[in-house]
């Protein structure tokens, strides 16, 4: 009996120690794994300490609101800012109607089995892995070489019109590189509307239009939103796809025309460091520009997080 | 004495009063719906064989029997709320007042605005109380707000929730409690006025006092339309039905008046079922 006792205790004990050595393991992970954050954390920090302390220093009303001036070493960004806002909404308009209803065909009205939903995907997925350079060659041989010298020949007597790097095509080329992720946030929305509101629907004599009008995209709207506002924002900064299909290195006047070219943020980032004559005198304002474009996008980073939020926030209030 | 009596009325006032009869003394009203042969499968798994049943007008069915045997997919039938799932054929015929409700002509759309369905889950839409029950008149195209205000308080009332929601019409049907979520649900299916209304396991979610309001519900209901029920709590069965039909491994094995299926069961696996040997 005691014997039986001291046996159990025993076997109880190592059941212990084997508990301990397992908590010894979850410590060096748990400290790894705050190390690998800290590491990110701090990187962020020392990018963004730099950028805000470098621009901050050169931001003023005349900064955001004057164009450049004395070969880009003075003045503002205005155009570069203009050219960036027009460029994202134009980019935006272009991608997600397009991005929305491939993913409400593939979500909602591709079978199972379609060959065709399938090829799609792999399509995008495949678009989401082409190097955005590669974005910016197809832009200048589709969009300008072909598209636009085409409508020149047709309608303006082979006049260079449209068949030269402008707004038009560069935010279409934009559009392509952001339409992948803009199609699978949709996607992920839709299906993330449980079936059972849509039986309901259906089985009070709703067609699957109606369906998919009044109760799924009204319900999956805030991830929608969310993710062609991140979507967007991504290349809101991206400078390849724009290179030789519209952006300007300096412009005396603002695009006012979509075949117009424009400046933007992230190809006069690019200029004010690798293309100044005197990069020194150019440093502040670089920080500068800097500064602005984190700031733009930021604020559509922070408006996607904020609707992702509100949207989170209705849900739980719904349980 | 009276059947001779009434050959001598005209045909609509005789069938009348054949049904005004029938409702007082439980006798049979006429078909509903009916199945004839229908068999139900998934790819090659066939969930529902070759059955055979008459609903009858201002009646009860409650479907009873063990998990996956079929009487879920069964109901589905009756509203094709199985054609939105991939891969499932019917065959055999199901027809609504003798019209076949899977024939080549008929729109699926249509057959639900007559056979309205509520779920196990209470599912309202993340509307307002009042669009959730006004939804269904909606898309059906009626845009005059003061009928739907009025079709709105009729549903909710006449599922018994009207006197706990009127004040607050246009809160979130998801403040609500699961017992009057489902209630809701049902108002919802209420107000495009189904003739026929079938119900997946109403209550199997709710707490007791909920369930017997659910149920009290359905007995009242009978008087307006027809009511298909699934349920795997027998003692719900006996309550509020007048037919029940037993299903096992896809096949209706027994159906029949409620209180003789529960007293005097002709099959074995019937008795064997409600008496808790199996299931």
């Amino acid at each position: 009996m005691t014997a039986d006792t001291s046996a159990g205790t025993s076997a109880a004990t190592a059941a212990w120690a084997t508990h301990k050595r397992s908590h010894v393991g979850d410590r060096v992970l748990s400290a790894l794994t705050v190390a690998a954050t800290l590491i990110i954390l701090a990187m962020l920090v020392v990018i963004l300490g730099d950028v805000i302390i470098g621009g901050a220093r050169v931001i003023s009303w005349e900064f955001v609101s004057a164009a450049p001036t004395k070969g880009m070493t003075a003045g503002g960004i205005f155009p570069a800012i203009f050219g960036t806002v027009a460029l994202t909404l134009l980019m935006t308009i272009a991608a997600v109607p397009a991005g929305v209803a491939t993913a409400i065909y593939l979500a909602e009205y591709a079978p199972a089995s379609s060959r065709l939903a399938r090829a799609i995907r792999v399509c995008i997925a495949n678009l989401a892995g082409v190097p955005s350079i590669v974005f910016g060659l197809f832009g200048l041989g589709f969009f300008i070489s072909t598209v636009g010298k085409g409508i020149d020949d047709v309608a303006y007597g082979g006049q260079a019109t449209y068949g030269k790097p402008s707004l038009i095509w560069a935010a279409l080329t934009l559009a392509i590189l952001t339409l992948p992720v803009v199609v699978v946030a949709t996607e992920e929305a839709i299906r993330a509307v449980p079936r059972d509101v849509r039986d309901a629907s259906l089985a009070l004599g709703a067609t699957k239009l109606q369906t998919v009008f009044r109760v799924v995209l009204p319900e999956a709207l805030g991830g929608i939103l969310t993710g062609s506002i991140l979507a967007v924002s991504r290349g809101a900064g991206e400078v390849a796809p724009i290179l030789f299909t519209g952006a300007a290195y300096f412009l005396p006047y603002l695009p006012t025309n979509l075949n117009d070219p424009f400046m933007s943020l992230g190809y006069h980032v690019y200029v004010l460091a690798t293309q100044s004559p005197d990069v020194d005198r150019t440093k502040p304002l670089l920080y500068g520009t800097v500064l602005v474009l984190l700031s733009l996008t930021f604020l559509l980073n922070f408006v996607a997080v904020a609707i992702r939020a509100r949207t989170r926030r209705r849900l739980r209030a719904s349980l | 004495m009276s059947q001779s009596f009434h050959r001598l009325l005209p045909e609509e006032a005789h069938s009348a009063l054949v049904r005004i009869a029938a409702l007082k003394s439980d006798g049979p009203t006429p078909v509903k719906m009916q199945a004839k042969g229908l068999t139900v499968s998934y790819s090659a798994k066939e969930a529902v064989k070759d059955v055979t049943i008459d609903v009858h007008e201002n009646e009860v069915l409650a479907l009873i029997g063990p998990s996956g045997c079929g009487k879920s997919t069964f109901l589905r039938v009756l509203n094709r709320m199985n054609d939105t799932i991939d891969g499932v054929t019917v065959k055999g015929s199901v027809t609504l007042d003798g019209q076949d409700i899977y024939a080549p002509n008929v729109d699926a759309v249509l057959v639900r605005r007559r056979v309205g369905m509520v779920f196990q889950r209470s599912n309202p839409f993340p509307k307002s109380i009042f669009e959730n029950v006004a939804y269904g008149l909606r898309i059906a195209g009626i845009r005059e707000g003061g009928l739907i205000a009025q079709r709105v308080e009729r549903a909710l009332r006449q599922a018994a929730l009207w006197d706990e929601v009127k004040d607050r019409l246009t809160e979130s049907g998801l403040s609500l409690s699961g017992g009057q979520q489902q209630r809701l649900c049902i108002a919802r299916a209420l107000a495009v006025e189904p003739e026929v209304l079938l119900m997946d396991e109403p209550a199997s979610a709710l707490d007791p006092i909920a369930t017997a309001k659910v149920e009290d519900l359905v007995a009242e209901l009978r008087s307006d339309l027809t009511i298909v029920i699934v349920t795997h709590n027998m003692q719900q069965a006996a309550r509020v039905s007048q037919k029940t039909g037993f299903f096992y491994m896809g096949k209706l094995v027994e159906v029949g008046d409620t209180t003789t299926l529960f007293t005097r069961p002709k099959e074995r696996a019937t008795e064997d079922y409600i008496t808790g040997r199996f299931g």
